[in-house]
């Protein structure tokens, strides 16, 4: 966070590598934070409707149920998190096997997640347009889920390029900035499971 | 010898080369500046040609040159186009080729995402344009896209006007991202040794605090966007009353982000007011520091005016108490601008060229615009004057009086710098004062006209108002015939106006220490920055120069 600061009121250095990579790390931060401006507008619009509508849940539905499939769904996101942060701790020190074995054990948990997500979708008794559990169910969850795709995306490209000889051996902002994306999409999920599952209020 | 030859060789081969760079892929800043400016001024014709047949449709009160679906899609394209395609993106290409040179770096901070974010303009342009091919028409339902009629899909086409309306909305937006994070990051860490805060010419000042907003509510409109376009497409209900879904909560997130956009519009010109008037009247911006500090109060104050565009859509009373006075909050920090412009021509020495002329005609217009918002604020006056023409006379003369006229006092006052070349004095005054009368006579019609009642939106009115209506009709054809003399004077002075110094008004900007056009890598050292900006009245600005016979019959020194 130090460097952070420095990086953003010292006097930065420019035109060289470092500098150059510095702007890259600062510019995904403000475009992470711009971003999350889309979900917050996402969870106030569905607060404001559960709080205001009546027509929530129509009859004989049951809305989104906390099961165990979905808590270890949560579980294995959420550790991710802590997989990728290992992986970066090992591009740090150059130790590039256990970084391509951990940032792929990302991956894969990323995408257990998703095939998670969908199974759960197929399960459910309500679609896009039964009312507004549906709308905001659907469209949120697929909204993070399509993050966690480009997420997958990236970590799938940074994986291709540690193959390519020197590509980390001075840097790995790459690797860092995808990190950081990483555990923006696991925090949006943490409101989300908390919104969707863990407010249950009565109708 | 052989070597000036040679370079000379080499320049004329970059020169016959020079106009291509305009048409590709380029990641120069300035290139990608003049495209944005020259893309988005196509828009702004074409957006002026719709309110041309506007108020041609106007100018009589029957409904009888086109009908009333094709007004609709006009009104809103004309709206659509002006914001998201003339005045935003113009600025920012303003931004784009002033920015880096402004505070002595090479270049933006990401290039390519900069040469991204500029094709998407185009792009989003293009298939917002084209929906008027489509068999159901354009978009109908206002540049605002209030559901439940923007939701309405009574042609029964699987894409009408109204989702293409709202795709080219999210990709304009997504552009609009790119381009905030870029100029985050190349003015906060790219600036030369010696440029701290308080020695950033106004301009940046401004653009960061404009640049600070969109990254931080455009969001909220793209989340409405996706939101609506699920509604209109995919039968969710977010917003539809009949199935529990809350028209209103589009209202606060729409404006959410389109009333700081507002400043995200008005900020860059209050920028250029601020490096054009200094320049003209050889004084030091007064109270350059309070000039400054005042763009961000601007800033955060928006962020909690937007609730006064919905004061007549059901508000609690508490709430619009609240927000009244929060909206007139926002005319203490742009006063003390207004109040520092003044103080900067006080006793000074008026040098009134077309970007002076275009920068004194902005500021002046701007005070009836900011008078007339303020009145707007008020919620009792608000009620009374809500959906007429009193509210489109005030936000005309905020966003075409000001923003217009600040972007044209910013092209004629950097066009030098761009292209190497003088522009033709005595064109350009032609073209201010054709569009100071023009610009005048048809919009404030609409301010009297909107106190006697005539709402807006509508083809056809009450013969009671046809003669504030002429009148208003006739300026707009005088202002759309006003752009003629510009474009001329630009094109002609682009390929034969007189050579340009580096450094023709004598002004202290960064941007004026390299040569004109600037170089690819904008200076041939960093340069280090020792003196606070607008330092006018130190010898080296002086306009009086004996070696420089042109300059000094210019200025009428």
């Amino acid at each position: 966070m130090t460097n952070f600061i420095d990086n953003v009121l010292g006097t930065p250095a420019r035109d060289t590598r470092e500098g150059k990579k510095g702007n890259l790390l600062f510019g995904v931060t403000v475009f992470l934070l711009s971003e999350s401006m889309v979900f917050v507008s996402f969870f106030l619009t569905y607060i404001i409707l559960r709080l205001s509508t009546k027509q929530w849940l129509p009859s004989g539905v049951l809305g989104p149920q906390l099961s165990i499939t979905i808590i270890i769904n949560t579980i294995v996101l959420l550790s991710s998190s802590l997989v990728i942060y290992l992986a970066e701790r090992a591009i740090k020190k150059y130790k590039l096997v256990r970084f391509r074995l951990l940032w792929l054990t990302t991956s894969v948990m990323g995408t257990y997640f998703l095939v998670g997500t969908f199974k759960e979708w197929q399960g459910l008794d309500f679609g896009l347009s039964t009312g507004l559990v549906g709308a905001t169910f659907y469209l949120f969850t697929g909204f993070h889920a399509l993050h966690i795709i480009v997420g997958i995306f990236l970590q799938m490209l940074m994986l291709v390029r540690s193959f390519v000889r020197g590509n980390y051996n001075r840097g790995h902002y790459g690797v860092i900035s995808v990190s950081l994306f990483w555990h923006f999409v696991d925090g949006i999920w943490i409101i989300l499971f908390s919104l969707l599952y863990l407010w249950q209020a009565k109708h | 010898m052989t070597h000036s030859s040679a370079t000379n060789l080499k320049e004329s081969q970059i020169k016959q080369q020079a106009w291509k760079r305009y048409f590709t892929f380029n990641t120069d800043h300035k290139v990608i500046g003049i495209q944005y400016l020259v893309t988005t001024f196509i828009f702004f014709l074409i957006a002026g040609i719709l309110s041309m047949i506007l108020r041609g449709e106007l100018i009589t009160p029957p409904s009888d040159l086109v009908d009333r679906s094709l007004y609709n899609g006009l009104f809103t394209l004309h709206g659509t186009v002006m914001i998201f395609l003339w005045i935003i993106p113009s600025l920012v290409g303003l931004a784009n080729y002033l920015i880096p040179l402004m505070i002595g770096a090479k270049d933006m901070a990401f290039p390519k995402l900069n040469a991204i974010a500029f094709w998407l303009i185009p792009i989003g342009g293009i298939l917002l344009l084209s929906s008027f091919l489509l068999p159901s028409g354009s978009a109908q339902a206002g540049w605002w896209s209030y559901p439940p009629v923007s939701i309405q899909n009574p042609t029964g086409y699987p894409i009408n006007g109204q989702t293409i309306w709202l795709l080219s909305i999210i990709v304009l937006g997504i552009s609009s991202i790119m381009g905030g994070v870029n100029f985050l990051t190349t003015i906060l860490r790219m600036r030369a040794p010696g440029m701290h805060f308080f020695r950033m010419p106004i301009f940046v000042w401004t653009v960061l605090s404009a640049q600070l907003l969109q990254l931080f509510c455009l969001p909220a409109l793209t989340g409405a966007a996706i939101m609506l376009l699920f509604d209109l497409s995919f039968g969710t209900n977010f917003f539809n009353p009949t199935s529990g879904g809350d028209p209103v909560l589009y209202q606060h997130l729409f404006w959410f982000y389109s009333h700081p956009a507002v400043y995200v519009m008005v900020l860059p010109a209050f920028g250029v007011f601020s490096e054009v008037i200094p320049a003209f009247t050889r004084n030091p911006l007064f109270g350059y520091k309070s000039v400054a500090v005042a763009s961000f109060g601007i800033s955060l104050v928006s962020i909690f005016v937007w609730v006064h565009h919905m004061f007549a859509s059901g508000t609690p009373s508490w709430m619009r108490i609240l927000f009244m006075f929060s909206t007139m909050l926002v005319a203490i920090p742009t006063g003390v601008k207004v109040f520092a412009w003044t103080a900067t021509v006080w006793r000074s020495k008026l040098h009134l060229d077309t970007p002076m002329l275009f920068a004194l005609g902005g500021v002046v217009m701007f005070i009836i615009g900011g008078i007339t918002g303020v009145m707007l604020g008020a919620v009792a006056f608000d009620l009374h004057v809500n959906n007429t023409y009193f509210v489109v006379g005030h936000f005309h003369y905020v966003v075409y009086n000001t923003i217009t006229m600040a972007l044209f006092a910013a092209i004629y006052f950097w066009f030098p710098k761009m292209t190497g070349r003088m522009y033709h004095e005595g064109w350009g005054k032609i073209h201010f004062w054709l569009t100071f009368i023009g610009a005048n006579l048809t919009f404030f019609p609409m301010l009297p006209v909107g106190l006697q009642g005539m709402v807006r939106r509508i083809s056809s009115y009450d013969p009671q108002y046809a003669g504030w209506n002429i009148l208003a009709s006739l300026g707009a054809f005088l202002l759309g015939m006003a752009t003629l003399p510009f474009m001329a004077n630009l094109v002609v002075s682009c390929l034969i106006g007189i050579q340009a110094p580096n450094n023709p008004w004598y002004a202290t900007g960064l941007e004026w220490a390299t040569t004109s056009p600037p170089p690819t890598e904008n200076f041939e050292t960093i340069p280090t920055v020792t003196l606070a900006p607008y330092s006018y009245g130190l010898p080296q600005y002086s306009t009086v120069d004996t070696t420089d016979e042109e300059a000094i019959k210019r200025h009428g020194n």
